[in-house]
C-alpha cells in the first residue's frame, strides 16, 4: 500500500512543511523550499506596503498553484485576531486549509489553548480545514479533535528555540490516541530532530528557523528532506526491541 | 467650478486624503495593488472583491489591504 500524507482529504508528496519566515530574502526562501521538496509552505498575513507597491511579492517567488500556501495566524494573541486573519487569508484566494496559532505569551510563545480551542471550533464550522498549533498535551489534543481540527500540530519546544522534541512520551500518547494527521510544529533545531519526530509516528514536521537560520540554509533544507524520509521509513519498518544486555550479531555456534 | 471635496481615511493604519466619494476599486487601482493577491477590509468587514467598484469611501473609513508574506 502506498504511504500517503493526506490532510483534509488532500494528498501531499512531502511530509516536510516549510515555514517561509526569517530568510535573508525571497530568493533564498524559494530555493530552500525547492530543495526541501516541500509542497506545503506556511505564510503570514500582513498589511501591503502602500508606499512601495512595486516591491516583489512572495507569490512572485513561490507559485501558489504549485505549492500549497498554508496561511497562519502568527502574531495573534486572541481568538478574534486569529479569526479575522484567517477570514482575510481565505479572501485572498480561497484558502481554506489554514494554520491556527494563537499565542499566549510574548516571551515563550506558548500557545494560548483556551483561545485556540474556541477558534478551532468556530473555524471548523465556517468550513475551514484547521491545522492547529498546540501544546504537547494529549487532553487538549483530544479536545481539538473533538471540535473539528483537521490536523494536530504540537510543539516540540518553544517556537524558534531549536531545542528539539522535549517530551517524546506526550507525542507518543497523542499519536496513539488520534488518527488525524499529527505534525510536529516548532522548536526543531537540526535534521535529526525531524527523524525523531517521524520515528515517533508523526505524519509530518513543520520547520522554519532551523533551516532559515542555519549557516547553510540550502544544505539544511536537503538534510531535513532526507531526515523526514529516513524517519518515516524507520517508523514504518518497525524498530527492534530495546534490551538492557548485548546480543551478539554473529552466531555463537561454530566459534573456533 | 465645483470645488472637489477631500476627505480623510485610514489606509493600513495611516491617514490618507482622498476625493470624497472615491470608490474603493479606484483607490486600489490607483495604488497599483494586484487585486488577485490581496484581501480588503473596510471598517473590519471583509469586502467581496467583485463589488469594489460599487463601494464609495466615506470620511474616517478604515481600509486594510493585506497579502501573504513569509512566515512560520
Amino acid at each position: 500500500m502506498k504511504d500517503q500524507f493526506i490532510i483534509a482529504k488532500k494528498k501531499f508528496k512531502s511530509r516536510l512543511i516549510i515555514g517561509t519566515g526569517k530568510y535573508k530574502n525571497m530568493n533564498e526562501c524559494a530555493k530552500a523550499v525547492k530543495l526541501s521538496g516541500a509542497d506545503i509552505v506556511t505564510v503570514a498575513v500582513r498589511r501591503v506596503n502602500i508606499s512601495d507597491t512595486k516591491k516583489p511579492l512572495l507569490m512572485d517567488y513561490i507559485n501558489p498553484k504549485k505549492i500549497t500556501y498554508l496561511p497562519n495566524t502568527a502574531g495573534c494573541f486572541n481568538s478574534d485576531e486569529a479569526l479575522r486573519t484567517l477570514r482575510l487569508a481565505r479572501e485572498i484566494g480561497g484558502w481554506k486549509l489554514v494554520k491556527l496559532e494563537v499565542l499566549g505569551d510574548k516571551r515563550n510563545l506558548f500557545p494560548e489553548m483556551i483561545e485556540t480551542l474556541k477558534s478551532t471550533e468556530i473555524l471548523a464550522k465556517e468550513g475551514f480545514k484547521v491545522m492547529v498549533y498546540c501544546n504537547d498535551d494529549p487532553l487538549m489534543a483530544k479536545r481539538l479533535e473533538n471540535v473539528g481540527a483537521s490536523a494536530i500540530m504540537p510543539l516540540a519546544a518553544p517556537i524558534g528555540s531549536g531545542l528539539g522534541i522535549l517530551n517524546t512520551v506526550n507525542i507518543k500518547i497523542i499519536r496513539a490516541q488520534t488518527k488525524l494527521p499529527l505534525v510536529i510544529d516548532a522548536g526543531l533545531g537540526q535534521a535529526s530532530d525531524a527523524t525523531i519526530a517521524m520515528e515517533l509516528g508523526c505524519d509530518g514536521v513543520l520547520v522554519n528557523t532551523a533551516i532559515a537560520k542555519a549557516k547553510k540554509p540550502f544544505n539544511m533544507a536537503l538534510a531535513f528532506k532526507n531526515a523526514v524520509l529516513a524517519g518515516r521509513q524507520s517508523y514504518l519498518s518497525g524498530r527492534i526491541e530495546k534490551n538492557l544486555m548485548g546480543k551478539p550479531s554473529s552466531p555463537i555456534k561454530g566459534v573456533i | 467650478m465645483k470645488k472637489i471635496k477631500k476627505i480623510k481615511i485610514k489606509l493600513n493604519g495611516k491617514e490618507k486624503q482622498i476625493t470624497k466619494d472615491t470608490k474603493i476599486g479606484k483607490l486600489i487601482n490607483d495604488l497599483r495593488i494586484p487585486i488577485k493577491k490581496v484581501a480588503i477590509e473596510l471598517n473590519q468587514e471583509i469586502l467581496d472583491k467583485k463589488k469594489l467598484d460599487k463601494i464609495k469611501l466615506k470620511k474616517n473609513d478604515k481600509v486594510e489591504i493585506v497579502h501573504f508574506i513569509g512566515g512560520g
